[in-house]
């Protein structure tokens, strides 16, 4: 039994060796994008630095999900939006950086309110051209609407299916809600054309792989809050939440408050996640908040296994790989293979990719030691 | 109602408003004031659909003593601790824990705090956790979220849920998974928990099913040692047990008391034998 603090959390086994694993990769494909030429066989191009930092962002996004998912048992279907969320506020500080450098060259107004003749910045924009204010917006416009979002689900004690449509129903909402000019975030076309970001080009290569590592270290520093989290007594209670929800009431514990507690950390995360996202892609649009995406990332962490942390990890990196080739080599096909992806892993791995390897631990770790051993005795003989 | 109505309903004169009543009795909020009696229910009424689960049931139970609920099928029996524990509200009639608290006011949260622990009919315990995590989930302990993130388990805390573990006989399996111990053991493991609540009054809700000859002794040996200390109010169909164990047994039937006293007692009375036997 784990009792975590965060400096346990830190130093325990499966911490280091995620952060060992996540840390090298990031580190090797840095190098090799660094050191060696352009032509040169083990050279990272720029876009696979970029495409590494996506997929760092989707995974934290996928952490994200499982505490709220895999250890305390709320099926959000709509996650997408706090990501969203986040990075719209990161893209709004994106926007106001451009300054004059915008088609229509006006210093203060992002080149969508020119073309839709505002003569003045909403008071929502205000603020948002220091970094440090869009950093607070990051973390708490997304914690802030998980707050209310679920003190007034959880107090209601909407659960289960309910919740899901409920969650499905507030990430449509808020894309329908983005779609509209007269909101000011840029209608359909959202916000996009940055330029820099802390006066670093976004174009650069040095700044790709800045963003890499940042995502790779705010993913690090996630992971290990998680297992914090999932380790301490609330760790505890939330997965008794779970799974009995109605005797941790009886034993006394306020359960709403902790789903409550877990949902807007989780939230918070996403919106992290988000925020990292959008320099990477180069933009952000009402297309985040889509339902489709949020079922996705169900799905990231369905394949990977719930409750395990890492297995939400490795199954968005996985599926989103898949994702990338497969779309490549027929795009139409794509929904089709994520739609059975998830049916098979429903139907045959339950517990997911981790799930299955953790099954057959035992058998192959003792093939493997047999095989050793024969080879030693080989080696002898 | 009309205004002067409600005007008058405000200002009676036969009552005080309640913060005047708080003042004369100073009683701290979820400390439970009990004297002669620990549990008061008066004329309370369920109703389900019609059907009326609990109809004008009015029974006391007093502090430190050992009662025994039963009853046939249908009787109320687990209405009755529904509406004590919170879980449901009656339609009428009032329920106080001690000389203050109305349960018909509280959470089920709150009803816990204050010291009202519950073991269900079928066992309920927290299937993925060990059963020395299910007792640190139930111990007697701040409850709140951020309390919980930073809270690490006391020597003293350690060395309690130990000795529960030690009174429930799991000791030998303080570290396997709740889910997997045997019917007999998840009961223990409850009844276990409920006294990690500290509480001043357990009701317990059929606490020998499933169990073997030996566990059922063990049983009635424990539930009989806590009585004194704690209020304890058991429901059961088991007659052998409770006569093994029962001083005052109280029947019901159709949703209010039938009768009231001894095993002997109970057992003579005619309306008893007649809803039991038939005419």
């Amino acid at each position: 039994m784990r009792h975590s603090t965060f400096k346990t959390a830190l130093t325990d086994r499966t911490a280091r060796h995620f952060i060992g694993v996540l840390f090298a990769a990031t580190l090797l494909a840095v190098l090799c994008n660094q050191l060696f030429p352009a032509d040169s066989a083990l050279h990272v191009s720029s876009y696979t630095i970029t495409l590494m930092g996506k997929y760092l962002c989707y995974a934290l996004l996928a952490l994200a999900l499982d505490l709220v998912w895999g250890y305390c048992g709320i099926l959000s279907l709509g996650h997408g939006a706090f990501f969203a969320l986040g990075g719209y506020a990161m893209g709004m500080y994106l926007m106001r950086q451009i300054g004059d450098r915008g088609v229509y060259g006006n210093p203060t107004l992002p080149d969508f309110m020119v073309f839709l003749n505002w003569k003045e910045l909403p008071w929502y924009w205000h603020g948002v051209d220091h970094f440090w204010f869009a950093a607070l917006l990051i973390l708490l416009v997304p914690g802030l609407l998980a707050f209310v979002f679920g003190w007034l689900a959880f107090r209601s004690r909407v659960t289960g299916v309910y919740l899901s449509i409920i969650t499905q129903a507030l990430t449509y909402a808020l894309m329908l809600a983005f779609f509209r000019n007269e909101l000011g975030f840029g209608g359909n076309n959202g916000l996009t054309d940055f330029k820099d970001l802390l006066g670093f080009s976004l174009q650069a290569d040095s700044t790709r792989v800045g963003l890499l590592i940042a995502s790779a270290v705010a993913l690090a520093v996630a992971f290990v809050l998680c297992r914090w989290i999932t380790g301490s007594k609330l760790g505890r209670v939330v997965l008794a939440v779970r799974d009995a929800e109605s005797r941790a009431r009886f034993v006394g514990y306020r359960t709403e408050h902790y789903k409550l507690w877990v949902f807007t950390v989780s939230a918070i995360l996403a919106g992290i996640a988000g925020a990292l996202y959008v320099p990477q892609v180069g933009i952000i649009n009402p297309g985040e908040f889509s339902p489709l995406n949020s079922i996705e990332l169900v799905v990231w962490v369905a394949v990977g296994g719930r409750a395990t942390l890492y297995g939400a990890v490795i199954g968005a990196i996985v599926v989103n790989y898949g994702k990338t080739v497969f779309t490549g080599l027929m795009p139409e096909a794509w929904l089709f293979a994520l739609g059975g992806l998830f049916v098979l892993v429903t139907v045959f791995m339950p517990q997911g990719l981790t799930g299955v390897v953790q099954q057959n631990w035992p058998k192959l770790k003792a093939r493997l030691s047999r095989n050793t051993d024969q080879e030693t005795s080989n080696d002898c003989a | 109602m009309t205004a002067l109505d409600s005007l008058r309903e405000t200002f009676r004169r036969d009552q005080v408003f309640d913060f005047m009543r708080q003042g004369t009795r100073p009683v701290l909020p979820g400390q439970v004031d009990a004297g002669k009696n620990i549990l008061y229910l008066e004329d309370i009424t369920v109703s389900f659909d019609g059907f009326k689960a609990l109809n004008d049931l009015t029974l006391y139970i007093k502090t430190g003593e050992l009662r025994c609920i039963i009853g046939p099928n249908g009787a109320g029996k687990s209405t009755m601790m529904d509406v004590i524990t919170g879980k449901t509200r009656p339609d009428s009639g009032t329920c106080f824990f001690g000389q203050t608290l109305d349960l018909t006011r509280m959470s089920e949260t709150d009803i816990a705090t204050a010291g009202i622990g519950r073991k269900f009919q079928k066992p309920t315990v927290f299937p993925e956790h060990t059963a020395f995590e299910n007792l640190e989930l139930a111990m007697n302990a701040p409850k709140g979220a951020w309390h919980s993130l930073f809270s690490q388990l006391s020597g003293e805390q350690r060395d309690w849920i130990e000795q529960t573990l030690a009174t429930v006989g799991l000791l030998d399996d303080r570290d396997k998974v709740a889910g997997l111990l045997s019917h007999g053991q998840k009961q223990w493991l409850e009844i276990g928990m409920v006294l990690m609540q500290k509480p001043q009054l357990l009701l317990v809700d059929e606490p020998i099913a499933g169990m073997t000859r030996q566990e059922v002794e063990r049983t009635g040996e424990l539930l009989k040692s806590l009585a004194g200390e704690h209020s304890v109010v058991v429901v059961e169909h088991d007659m052998e047990f409770i006569r093994s164990i029962a001083s005052t047994v109280t029947v019901l039937h159709q949703g209010s008391v039938l009768a009231e006293g001894t095993m002997q007692q109970v057992q003579n009375d005619p309306k008893v034998i007649e809803v039991y036997l038939g005419e």
